[in-house]
């Protein structure tokens, strides 16, 4: 290995195209602008939240949405003591599973809480929305704990 | 069914940073070692060659093309890659000498993931709408699934650091390992948290660095006059990516893959787990069902140093480095891919003998 100044540049790496997210993602996509959140149900029954195209048991098309609570119980969660720079939260935080009520299969996303002692798996977050709403998964800001916990 | 002989491995020393060393020139010693050890001078002399390499980690489409400069692909040879682990590289050459269309293969896996913040990176690797612009990192994920297995009940944190401690005993007679060494359970205990509940001793070493194989039909092996391993059984099987669908705390892909594989078709001496994670080993041993006289990792598995693109070949070629001295007479290899073991590809290697 030459002991020579190693040349460096910064490079972003990004998707320089538009998708279109077709109508089930953009169903839910457009729900959470008008802060709403949708389901959709799978062939067993189950409420899938954030919605999935296609069942991933049967590869049936799916197409039943069902709106779910802005309230439900993480199922697992993970403390960041120390965020990455690319974090949605500059704070301390938790990524959770999270079970809406009325769906029946967690969605993952971050929760603000005060410390990792005031979480616990089975605790009751709420959504809370973007200041302005777009129509992206990032529309719901962050959870937090239900019932001022924060 | 044409048998698959394994005749070749090389591994390069994972290296927490490769400085101004380009891929090409982390592929190179690896391809010049397993051409000496069958004795031919280069990708000319072999039938079909794969590589496995990702090109999120070198930020830029194709960037994979430019590995093949490692390999002199004039006069033209008959090339592929997988956006993968090189074990699906693997995958790949055994049915091309299946269907008759290769007697030989060379493989390939490397990355250069050091450039990059490599949790947030492959975070642009989950699903584009719902992951992807949260910027939810890989050792996260780890981490809600290591949070479900404790709380089943199914793992302790020492259950963990017992996984940890043993990898980095082995990985001492490991001369590529990045890091190893004595540590006691009740020393990784007392480490801080890192992304509860994972200590950043849970977590593997990514390292940067290659890997390459050799594999071909059993009569070109003898032709060459190799020691060789076959290998018996190969399969691999994928989740879906919703991971509130998946079961996190087993793994049901590497359940199908093995029966696939026939691990079960006689006693597996060695076994050679891709686990990024600790728990993640405890899930793979239960899920192939490893019994007690069953090694597992003794190279220290990814605890010694995890090379991207490139550490499930290795696997294979752990196993396959055992057999081929004479050490053990059958094992199982694993590779993974994709967040919280979503894909895993199982390979049986058995003695020729």
């Amino acid at each position: 290995m030459s002991a020579a100044d190693i040349l460096s540049q910064d490079f972003e790496l990004g998707f320089t195209y538009t998708r279109s997210t077709g109508p089930i993602v953009g169903r839910f996509l457009t729900g959470l602008r008008d802060r709403q959140i949708f389901g959709i149900r799978a062939s067993d029954g189950r409420v899938i939240v954030p919605p999935m195209e296609y069942d991933p048991d049967t590869a049936e098309a799916l197409s039943e949405f069902v709106q779910v609570a802005e309230q439900g119980a993480i199922v697992s969660w993970c403390w960041v003591a120390q965020p990455r720079a690319a974090h949605p939260l500059d704070e301390p935080f938790a990524w959770a599973m999270i079970r809406l009520d009325g769906a029946d299969v967690p969605m993952i996303h971050c929760v603000a809480a005060p410390a990792e002692a005031s979480l616990a798996t089975g605790a009751r977050v709420q959504a809370v929305w973007a200041p302005e709403t777009r129509g992206f998964i990032s529309d719901i800001s962050h959870f937090e704990l239900a019932g001022g916990g924060n | 069914m044409q048998q698959i002989a394994i005749v070749a491995f090389s591994q390069s020393d994972c290296l927490a940073r490769a400085g101004a060393a380009n891929e090409v020139e982390l592929i190179m010693p690896q391809l010049q070692a397993v051409y000496a050890q069958v004795g031919i001078d280069n990708a000319q002399d072999v039938d079909f060659v794969c590589s496995g390499s990702c090109d999120y980690l070198q930020g830029a489409a194709f960037a994979f093309v430019a590995g093949v400069d490692a390999l002199g692909a004039v006069p033209p040879i008959k090339e592929s890659h997988v956006e993968m682990d090189a074990a699906w590289a693997l995958y790949e050459a055994v049915l091309k000498i299946r269907m008759g269309h290769a007697d030989s293969a060379l493989l390939y896996g490397f990355a250069k993931s050091s450039s990059g913040e490599l949790p947030i990176v492959l975070s642009q690797q989950l699903d584009p709408y719902y992951l992807a612009p949260l910027w939810v990192d890989t050792v996260s994920l780890a981490a809600l699934q290591a949070r479900l297995l404790l709380e089943s009940g199914l793992a302790s944190e020492r259950d963990m650091a017992e996984v940890v401690a043993r990898s980095r005993r082995n990985a001492l007679d490991n001369p590529h390992a990045r890091l190893s060494g004595s540590v006691s359970v009740d020393e990784l205990l007392a480490e801080d948290l890192f992304v509860s509940p994972l200590r950043r001793a849970d977590c593997a070493p990514v390292a940067d660095g290659a890997a390459a194989m050799i594999i071909c039909t059993v009569e070109k092996a003898r032709e060459w006059g190799v020691p060789y391993a076959l290998l018996s059984g190969i399969d691999h099987r994928i989740e879906t990516h919703n991971l509130g669908m998946r079961d996190l705390t087993d793994s049901v892909s590497t359940r199908l893959a093995a029966r696939a594989a026939g691990v079960e078709d006689g006693p597996v001496e060695v076994a050679e787990l891709y686990a990024p994670f600790s728990h993640q080993e405890i899930i793979l041993s239960r899920a192939l069902e490893l019994g007690d006289d069953t090694r597992v990792n003794p190279s220290g598995g990814v605890f010694a140093g995890n090379l991207m693109m490139a550490s499930g070949l290795s696997r294979v070629g752990e196993v396959f480095r055992r057999i081929a001295a004479g050490e053990i007479r059958r094992g199982v290899a694993h590779a993974t891919s994709g967040p919280c073991l979503q894909h895993n590809l199982v390979a049986v290697l058995e003695s020729a003998s």
